[in-house]
């Protein structure tokens, strides 16, 4: 597909995103009383760019980073993610959730890789979840806005987080903050990865690359370009349909639960209050 | 005249009126150390922004004997102050509301007369709107007070201006929103270049309090300022961070920079009127 380059775009000032994303986790963590954070480290880029920040927005002594490995993941995951660790100074945990996830495999005859990667995303969640009720701490989330759109990423599994600092960044945004930042280069350099199974990679399992689709996302969720702009612009018809369908099909993934309504007032549609209620 | 003007570029607590009206004791305690004559707190800095369904728990009366509205009177015996709340009025109908206070007197409320409801903004689910643009004479001078929307709007401006205000005061809480590649949000850049243009085409002074702090990941991006009649940045407050941003302001360079350029001796309201009857159909 040959289009112009919209990439430009997509470029930002790290600093000012340093700024605002700083004082974002720092207001958002104090503000309800809690001086703590916990983090997932999968040895990626983009909980390795939320762990900085967060060491950066709280002090690195009051962040607790949690390595979840699975005896499938690549060991440079783990190896990645302890480069942050050093880096930053924050502490650090490694837990592995084989012994948490096999038993289930085990019982579940013809549960694919899929499902599996799918109770790993969840085991970890739960010990993250645990880990902030033992270190009264927020959890903190790391799905880009390349991420939650698409809807790569597991409903109550690497889904769940308190904060999110990451969620307005689209993947292309997340290496450039990242290298400002001085995220080690091996994981700015790696293929994304869910690393739920050996080989396993973000474009290799979306069939999509993030250098293309966020420029397309770009135009279509921020500037409101509807799909056949998108093809006047010079995307593909194919692949803009494809990607406006993966859109709104995951949907459901960034909306809370759906309740039936029978009440005058009712939770999710008209009870209305922020997070920050009272803060 | 000089006037020694103070920008109370706060963090509210979301529907906290209480401990809101002691950050605006303490910020005006600061204020009067610093001899400010007048000092100006950001929309709805009595309540946060976002109070959605919390309306009812935070509005108040704006008559003298409201019990917020009486505490913030006396210290208005100290320094004039302009503050931002949610007013509720005797038919319980809700307004986003700005008030001037001076010397224990109410001198002017202002209800926010364009109320934005698109993309992140809900104003108009909660808020009615207020239908009246005046400009209000102080100890110092004829001011006028817009809140935010009202003021994305050229017209209320225009009105305040033709009005007699020669002092324009802005109160937001803007959200900051638009990461480029410039070193300021693009609702930053749009904002200041807007006070600025106020402040030339009017050549009136144009102070502007925003407010810092977040409410559910949505940013305020502060950076309030003080432009002079001729466009010139006064003074500025950090961007993000609470602060106190003191500055004086003459107000004789209004009629020095109307010597140079006298835009509203030669402004022609009844053209405008004439065209806007036409353009509207009367």
């Amino acid at each position: 597909m040959t289009h112009p380059d919209y990439s430009y775009k997509l470029s930002i000032n790290p600093e000012l995103a340093r700024t605002v994303l700083k004082a974002f986790l720092r207001d958002e963590i104090r503000k309800v009383g809690i001086e703590h954070a916990v983090i997932g480290l999968s040895g990626g880029i983009d909980s390795a760019l939320a762990c900085y920040l967060v060491a950066q927005a709280i002090g690195a002594h009051n962040v607790y980073a949690v390595r979840l490995p699975y005896r499938t993941s690549s060991p440079d995951s783990l190896e990645h993610a302890q480069l942050v660790i050093d880096a930053l100074g924050v502490h650090s945990e490694t837990v592995d959730i084989t012994d948490m996830v096999d038993p289930l495999i085990a019982r579940t005859p013809g549960i694919d890789a899929k499902r599996q990667g799918n109770l790993m995303a969840r085991a970890r969640m739960m010990v993250l979840y645990d880990r902030s009720a033992q270190h009264r701490a927020l959890v903190i989330g790391t799905s880009n806005k390349t991420e939650l759109l698409l809807g790569y990423g597991t409903l109550f599994g690497d889904m769940a987080s308190a904060l999110n600092p990451l969620g307005d960044l689209y993947k292309t945004q997340v290496r450039q903050l990242s290298r400002a930042l001085g995220v080690p280069q091996p994981i700015i350099d790696k293929p994304p990865s869910a690393d739920l199974w050996s080989g396993q990679t973000d474009e290799g399992e979306m069939g999509l690359s993030y250098a293309e689709v966020d420029q397309l996302l770009y135009l279509l969720i921020d500037q409101r370009y509807s799909p056949d702009e998108c093809v006047e612009a010079g995307f593909d018809r194919a692949y803009v349909d494809r990607v406006w369908r993966l859109v709104r099909t995951s949907h459901f993934k960034r909306r809370g639960p759906v309740i039936a309504k029978l009440s005058h007032r009712t939770v999710g549609v008209d009870f209305n209050y922020l997070r920050d209620w009272g803060y | 005249m000089k006037i020694n003007l103070g920008l109370a570029q706060i963090s509210p607590r979301l529907a906290d009126v209480r401990a809101n009206c002691e950050l605006h004791l303490a910020f005006i305690e600061r204020a009067a150390a610093q001899r400010v004559d007048l000092l100006v707190f950001p929309e709805l800095s009595l309540t946060g922004y976002t109070v959605q369904d919390a309306m009812s728990e935070v509005a108040h009366r704006a008559t003298p004997s409201d019990p917020l509205m009486s505490t913030l009177l006396e210290a208005s015996r100290r320094l004039d102050l302009v503050v931002g709340f949610a007013e509720v009025d005797e038919r319980s109908r809700y307004y986003t509301a700005g008030a001037y206070l001076s010397q224990g007197k109410i001198v002017h409320v202002h209800r926010k007369v364009y109320l934005p409801t698109y993309g992140l903004f809900d104003e108009g689910r909660y808020f009615d709107l207020g239908d009246s643009v005046r400009a209000f004479d102080t100890r110092f001078g004829r001011m006028a007070l817009l809140i935010c929307e009202d003021f994305w709007h050229a017209s209320p401006p225009y009105l305040a201006w033709l009005d007699g205000a020669d002092v324009l005061l802005l109160t937001s809480a803007s959200p900051g929103r638009g990461l480029g590649m410039d070193e300021r949000l693009d609702s930053s850049r749009f904002v200041e270049t807007v006070n600025k243009s106020y402040a030339a085409l009017f050549g009136s002074f144009v102070v502007h309090a925003n407010r810092v702090g977040f409410e559910d990941g949505m940013n305020f991006w502060g950076g309030s300022t003080i432009f002079a009649p001729d466009g010139e940045l006064v003074a500025q407050a950090p961007y993000f961070e609470e602060a106190l941003t003191v500055a004086e302001i003459d107000l004789a360079d209004i009629q020095r920079t109307r010597k140079r350029i006298p835009l509203l001796r030669d402004e022609r309201p009844e053209l405008t009127l004439r065209e806007l009857k036409r353009i509207i159909g009367h």
